[in-house]
């Protein structure tokens, strides 16, 4: 008996598999590995909500995107920061049009306050907009910079699939949305959090997979200097430097070498483009010295 | 189908006394995860919630699945053996309490990786910005704009507090001969300090060697061979006074912790140590000086060197073994 969140489970009718799953991912142009399909499908059977974890640049933030398209779902994105709260993240009243309104009222003589308290003077942020037009994919993004009552709030809102607005009454999902959560672990999240979801460690992508992917996505760039791109990139992760690249600088790599008409990585084209890849000056030190391109 | 069931349910007992938190309810959706995907990943989508679960997991994995069809009580006990190093909960205990120069080579594998586990919180300093809060001064600005939204009215005011950043840390790490047993144990603890918190590491001894850049590597291995490429005076003598006189001025510590482990056997003059650990002390936040020694039973601070530094010391600890260093991680969280 697989109780299967009602949502999605429409959407992936056609999806019954974590494999069939990957080649709709594959088709958004966002090319998972086996975990990540499998993570993502376990997440829509089970109604769970995804923590993903990794290293930055491995594709946490996109696979969200990619997964909204591939259901075919909106998708409503949250990105946390410092002293976020329940104001910007979930609703607030539109009090200017709330005092226009009461103006017109008072004019007109007849002063209906549970007029004033009504869906038209709310304005949706991201989470409330998530409840309401499920079924979609609501991304809360880097929740590891928000702080931890955030987080608490964040707990409930999530377990319940629904909040209760004091002058307004109750706004439910009909529909749970399908939730992903990234942290790029500037801090420990609470425990109480990861245990509601799944979790998911993103690893820097293979080899051949790198070479798919910006293959995929700069269909401009050949065959030979997307493997040399690739095959750099991986020999920069394995040095251990400050910040390694992710599967973003890579592109950005090969992105610069197409605008500059380069068709081949060497040395000089290497020294030349990479600030594209590396962003800190000891890495960048410490890859000329290693003879980067090779 | 019972079967399969308590197969799993054993591997979650296995997970556990690996050391993954898989309490009942990470269970039960692990059991109902397997019903859609494999038993690999649906454990490990569900049981794991932490990088370092991982490799773990995969060990346990494959002790308990791998190979032929699992037979429950021998293998159990070898999993959880191998998974603890080979040492029990017991000795573990003794461990933490036992002086990191006087380790077994089993058991520094073993410190090394309690010592990972250490999760250090930095001290903490007020900041310029102010954010909400329930109590405080008045915001007049969130005030105002809450008349405002509330049309003209009088409401109840809203409150202000600074926000608080991590504040700096410094570790002065003497490696000179008298400390050669403890060195290789701080160093590695002050990797763990640079990787969660935002430090500023130097050796002490013959000369000051600034070793933050090297503990910015990620790998504890690469780290301390990097450390060892870059310090000249590992195990030789001390001179104390000038080193610190380097380090005052070259560097700035203002409003910083500074932790200087050291044995305080100083070759040179005593007096210009205590005159630099003065002047360090009148322009940084708080100075600990942690001694490997401290921590001994009859321990005096009679060195010549600690004599005369102790009056400007906030704080003397010991620093020798696990427990201490935690508790010396927690006096540097409060000062």
């Amino acid at each position: 008996m697989t109780t299967r969140n009602p949502t999605l489970s429409l959407s992936i009718g056609l999806m019954d598999t974590p494999e069939e799953l990957a080649s709709g991912l594959s088709a958004t142009g966002y090319l998972p590995d086996g975990g990540i399909a499998t993570a993502a499908f376990l997440a829509v059977a089970m109604g769970r909500p995804l923590f993903l974890e990794g290293e930055p640049g491995t594709g946490k933030t996109s696979l969200a995107l990619a997964l909204s398209s591939a259901l075919d779902v909106p998708l409503i994105r949250l990105q946390c920061h410092e002293g976020i709260d329940a104001t910007q993240a979930l609703y607030d009243w539109d009090f200017p049009r709330q005092l226009m309104h009461l103006r017109v009222l008072e004019s007109s003589g007849s002063v209906d306050e549970a007029s004033l308290y009504t869906r038209r003077f709310l304005l949706a942020r991201p989470l409330l907009q998530a409840l309401e037009s499920a079924p979609c994919v609501l991304l809360v993004d880097e929740i590891d910079r928000a702080d931890d009552e955030f987080e608490a709030f964040l707990l409930e809102v999530l377990s319940e699939n629904a909040v209760s607005i004091p002058e307004f009454g109750e706004v439910r999902a009909s529909v749970p949305p399908l939730v992903v959560l990234t942290s790029n672990r500037t801090r420990e999240v609470h425990d109480a959090l990861k245990r509601r979801c799944l979790y998911h460690w993103l690893e820097h992508p293979t080899l051949d997979r790198e070479v798919a992917i910006l293959r995929r996505r700069l269909p401009d760039l050949s065959e030979r200097l997307a493997a040399q791109v690739a095959a750099a990139v991986h020999r920069l992760r394995a040095m251990d430097l400050v910040k390694p690249p992710g599967v973003a600088e890579s592109l950005d790599w090969a992105q610069a070498l197409l605008a500059l008409g380069r068709d081949t990585l060497d040395t000089e084209s290497a020294a030349a483009t990479l600030g594209a890849v590396l962003k800190y000056r000891e890495d960048a030190e410490r890859a000329l010295r290693a003879g980067l391109a090779g | 189908m019972s079967d399969a069931l308590s197969v799993c349910v054993g591997f979650t007992r296995v997970l556990r006394a690996a050391g993954l938190a898989c309490g009942p309810d990470r269970v039960q959706a692990y059991l109902r995860a397997a019903g859609h995907v494999d038993l690999y990943w649906a454990g490990r989508l569900t049981l794991c919630a932490d990088p370092d679960d991982l490799p773990r997991y995969d060990k346990a994995f494959q002790a308990w699945f791998g190979g032929e069809r699992p037979r429950m009580r021998p293998r159990i006990e070898v999993t959880v053996e191998q998974l603890r190093l080979g040492l029990a909960a017991s000795d573990v205990e003794v461990l933490r309490h036992k002086d990191f120069s006087e380790l077994n080579p089993r058991e520094r594998e073993a410190f090394r990786q309690l010592l990972k586990q250490l999760r250090p919180v930095p001290p903490k300093r007020r900041a310029r910005r102010m954010r909400k809060a329930a109590k405080g001064p008045v915001d007049p600005r969130r005030t105002i704009r809450k008349m405002i939204e509330a049309g003209g009215e009088i409401v109840l005011p809203e409150h202000r507090r600074r926000t608080r950043k991590p504040r700096r840390v410094v570790l002065l790490i003497d490696v000179s001969g008298s400390m050669s047993a403890y060195a290789d144990g701080l160093i590695r603890f002050a990797h763990v300090l640079a990787r969660s918190m935002p430090v500023e590491v130097h050796t002490i001894g013959t000369r000051l060697t600034r070793v933050t850049r090297q503990l910015r590597e990620r790998d504890p291995e690469q780290a301390m061979r990097a450390v060892a490429r870059a310090v000249p005076d590992y195990e030789g003598g001390t001179r104390l006074g000038e080193t610190l006189q380097a380090f005052t001025r070259q560097w700035r510590q203002r409003g910083a912790v500074v932790v200087l482990f050291s044995d305080g056997w100083e070759r040179g003059d005593p007096q210009l140590l205590a005159e630099q650990i003065r002047r360090i002390r009148r322009t940084s936040h708080a100075v600990i000086w942690a001694n490997p020694h401290a921590g001994k039973p009859g321990y005096e601070p009679v060195q010549s060197g600690i004599l005369a530094a102790l009056p400007h010391v906030d704080r003397l600890v010991a620093g020798h073994s696990l427990e201490a260093l935690r508790e010396l991680l927690s006096e540097v969280r409060r000062a």
